[in-house]
């Protein structure tokens, strides 16, 4: 691609990726001034907020706490099995938060608001600190630790002071990511009766939508202000302690003794709770016979073509709007590219709903030809889990040499030509990764398909979550477990893809 | 069924058709006439409509099949909220998708009525049900009733214990027993007849009260209150009587472990809640909308509707359910539809209540 057709095809991306933004501002503003004011006052949203924040932190420290926790086990301690610990202990991530919220919720009826949201959201987003946190203890240089228990301090000691230091950026970047999971999540905070405002703009759709537009612009603002600390507090620390310019040593794991009975222990009760509970309520659910009043308006096989058929869709626009950004990110290094990238970054701060309301307002009042449409709950997807298919495709790209590029226009190449045959062989398997991993992302999404989904269709999520909310628990049950199906494959995928990379020699050179 | 076929082929008003094919002896073809011919073709055979559907799909899907059967018409099913669909409807305007809009209760229909969105329903439609269930204008059109009640739980109360207004709900006695659903449709018109009866002020209190004593016990629906109620993890709550039977159905008798009660005879929570249903005024298939609103409320439509799991009283043709007690067993506040109205006042207090 010649440096224009980059440039031009990165800033219509970017363009594109604000238009949610954009909207929700003309929503709002539409909505006036005193009814941004009359939802302010109103008593519900002190509470809301409340709910929100408090959840928020909550859940952010105490996936810290288990993801660290877990991941000092699996990478440095002489754990049996530690590489099948490894392996399972990230699976839960895969379970979206709505089926593992259905399975507490079938169980334990009574077990509702703070504490149950509180527990099934760590037991589920657990592994976004727990990835990062144990690639970081992995690359740990052991000689600052074998330095610290030289002078004589205590194993405790040394963590604090010699491994936290170094696993600290890594653990806040989890609990960020966790925050904006939180802060987007509506399933599970509604089938566990915990009012938060996600939940909250559902409600009003009924009521008042304008105030949903209110909430929707508060609930950005709180996502935006997840992404500021990240770009301020978080990048700052990211360095890791280099004793010599050798290679790096294997980190040290520490002998458990007597004490792996409780390590065992521990993790065996946290897959228990994260991966047995949810697994094993569904298979409970599908052996059960079921009777539900509700009249089924869709078959199994007729919902789960039209979430492939809109996953895949997706997967393909986000991907492919990937690629000039992570071009441009990876091999350029102007004010431009730079600020193209960060402005496609602040996506991630608008949750599924907000992105889906803002899309509805778009279509309804300029392209009314779109409204109910697919094309809409494609382009939700895509926007929604662009910011993904960019950290697959960018991997790749920073590892594709731009001089390969340069050499086949050397040699009398077209830019078009040398794209196609030079750079995306060259970035195919960071776009295999991107096209799986938006793929499953798109068929575990519940909030925003709700809202976009076309009349007379239903997707797995939404006819699952029509069982659901009619306490069907037997009916929905082959739903759950056909989008666990259906995101394993991509999963496993990605999941061979990322480990390969973290084998490869020259990751830790080119990444980041 | 060959001759319903070969009438619809062949007859030259749509209305007709339809009150031919309904075995409905009521009314006649002059009102829909015009209709047909702004439908575009003699038959309706062959259309396509869309309906926002509100109503539970319990109650819906049968009705709906039955339709297409008889006419020949699809009809493409969007179902939701009744308020999200009336909300999306107020934003579509003139551009609606949606042909007829059928809906649990009254108020959203109110909501749209007073925007002028809906077309006239023909007096031969307005005439199939008593005036008291339809709205004044000839906009919307009763089609089935319910009760609203309260749901107990069989273990842990007894008959005896049970209030007998709904304004004794704001006790502390039933602090941690009591089940809600605040953001349930059926739940504004209880709202709506304690302000009309006590004024504002009680009305907010007494929501306040019912918060506190529920608790985390806010469901976002009233299957999940039925259910918890059942379960037992709450111990009552106020339904509307069809949620208890379907579960009744869902569980069995093995599964059961609750009941239905009413309030005192005239009780501000004792209400008669009617299902209704309009055609959109943008819609581009007027003829094929007005066939389904009137298959609705025709003696066919009924028996369907008496024949599904929607545990709904027919309002329109004398079609009982014998499972169900007579509908004039009951004793419900005299509280019009004009009164519960549009609903947004309820919305105002349930905001001023901390429950929106």
């Amino acid at each position: 691609m010649s440096a224009p057709a980059l440039y031009g095809a990165g800033a219509a991306v970017a363009a594109a990726l604000l238009l949610p933004e954009v909207f929700l501002i003309l929503q709002a503003s539409d909505a006036g001034w005193s009814e941004v004011h009359s939802v302010l006052v109103r008593p519900l949203s002190a509470e809301l907020l409340r709910n929100t924040v408090s959840l928020t932190v909550l859940v952010a420290v105490a996936t810290g706490a288990v993801g660290t926790a877990a991941a000092w086990c699996v990478v440095r301690t002489r754990l049996p099995l530690a590489r099948l610990w490894g392996v399972l202990v990230v699976l839960p991530i895969s379970i979206p938060d709505f089926i593992v919220g259905y399975a507490w919720h079938s169980l334990f009826p009574g077990f509702i608001g703070l504490p149950a949201a509180g527990l099934v959201m760590t037991l589920d987003l657990y592994p976004l600190v727990y990835l990062p946190v144990s690639a970081a203890l992995r690359r740990t240089d052991p000689a600052l630790e074998e330095t610290a228990r030289a002078l004589g301090l205590s194993g405790w000691a040394t963590f604090r002071r010699a491994v936290f230091p170094q696993i600290r950026p890594a653990l806040l970047g989890g609990m960020l990511v966790v925050s904006l999971a939180m802060l987007a999540e509506f399933g599970a905070f509604e089938i566990l009766d915990f009012r938060t405002f996600t939940t909250e703009i559902f409600t009003e759709l009924k009521v008042d939508q304008p105030a949903a537009s209110v909430l929707s612009l508060l609930l950005v603002a709180l996502g935006a202000i997840v992404l500021l600390a990240e770009a301020a507090g978080v990048g700052a620390g990211r360095r890791l302690i280099r004793s010599g310019p050798q290679a790096p040593r294997p980190p040290l794991r520490a002998r458990l003794g007597a004490g792996r009975i409780p390590v065992l222990a521990g993790l065996a009760a946290l897959l228990t709770a994260a991966l047995g509970v949810p697994v094993g309520t569904l298979v409970y659910w599908l052996t059960q016979s079921h009777t539900t009043t509700l009249p089924a308006s869709t078959t199994l096989l007729g919902a789960a073509a039209a979430t492939v058929r809109y996953a895949a869709a997706a997967a393909v626009l986000a991907t492919a709007a990937a690629v000039p950004v992570a071009l441009l990110a990876a091999q350029r290094r102007g004010r431009l590219a730079r600020l193209i990238g960060s402005s496609t970054m602040l996506i991630q701060s608008v949750p599924g709903v907000v992105i889906a309301l803002s899309l509805v307002f778009f279509a309804v009042r300029y392209t009314f030809s779109l409204y109910q449409t697919s094309a809409l709950l494609i382009l939700a997807y895509a926007l929604l889990f662009f910011p993904l298919a960019l950290v697959c495709v960018r991997a790749s790209a920073v590892q594709a040499s731009p001089k390969l590029a340069e050499m086949g226009r050397s040699l009398g190449c077209r830019p078009a030509a040398v794209f196609v045959r030079v750079t995306l062989p060259l970035i195919a398997p960071g776009i295999a990764a991107g096209l799986c991993i938006v793929f499953l992302s798109s068929v575990t999404e519940l909030t925003a398909t709700l809202v976009l989904v076309p009349t007379d269709v239903q997707t797995l999520a939404t006819q699952f979550w029509a069982y659901q909310t009619n306490t069907a628990y037997g009916a929905a049950a082959p739903y759950a477990v056909a989008i666990l199906l259906l995101a394993a494959v991509p999963n496993l995928i990605v999941g061979a893809w990322f480990a390969r990379r973290r084998g490869a020699p020259d990751t830790a050179a080119t990444g980041g | 069924m060959k001759a319903t076929r070969w009438a619809s082929v062949s007859a030259a008003a749509a209305g007709a058709l339809l009150l031919a094919a309904c075995g409905s002896s009521a009314g006649s073809g002059s009102d829909a006439a015009p209709a047909a011919a702004s439908g575009g073709g003699s038959s309706l055979r062959g259309q396509t409509i869309t309906l926002y559907n509100g109503q539970h799909e319990q109650t819906t899907d049968a009705l709906v099949q039955a339709f297409e059967k008889q006419t020949g018409v699809t009809v493409k099913v969007r179902s939701d909220d009744e308020d999200v669909l009336a909300q999306q409807i107020q934003q579509e305007g003139a551009h609606s998708p949606a042909d007829v809009f059928f809906t649990e209760n009254t108020p959203p229909l109110a909501r749209l009525d007073e925007q002028g969105l809906l077309a006239s329903l023909p007096a031969s439609t307005m005439s199939a049900v008593p005036a008291k269930y339809s709205s004044a204008d000839q906009s919307w059109v009763g089609v089935s009733a319910r009760v609203s009640v309260l749901v107990y739980n069989t273990t842990k109360l007894k008959k005896s214990d049970l209030p007998t207004s709904v304004m004794d709900l704001a006790s502390p006695r039933w602090k941690g027993k009591l089940d809600i659903a605040p953001s349930e449709t059926d739940f504004a018109p209880i709202v709506t007849s304690i302000a009309q009866d006590k004024g504002d002020a009680a009305a907010v209190a007494w929501l306040k009260a019912i918060k506190a004593n529920a608790g985390s016990h806010q469901d976002p629906d009233n299957e999940s209150l039925v259910a918890n109620v059942n379960k037992g993890t709450t111990e009552l709550g106020v339904i509307n009587h069809y949620y208890w039977y379907r579960l009744r159905e869902e569980v069995g008798q093995s599964g059961l472990h609750s009941a239905l009660a009413t309030f005192a005879a005239g009780d501000d929570g004792y209400l008669l809640d009617v299902s209704g249903a309009a055609v959109l005024k943008s819609s581009q298939h007027q003829a094929a909308a007005r066939a389904l609103v009137q298959f609705l409320v025709s003696a066919a439509g009924e028996h369907v509707l008496a024949g599904s799991d929607s545990w709904e009283y027919p309002v329109g043709s004398g079609v009982t359910i014998s499972t169900l007690p007579p509908l004039s067993g009951f004793t419900p506040r005299a509280f019009s539809l004009s009164q519960i109205g549009d609903g947004s006042h309820a919305v105002d207090l349930l905001q001023q209540a901390g429950l929106l």
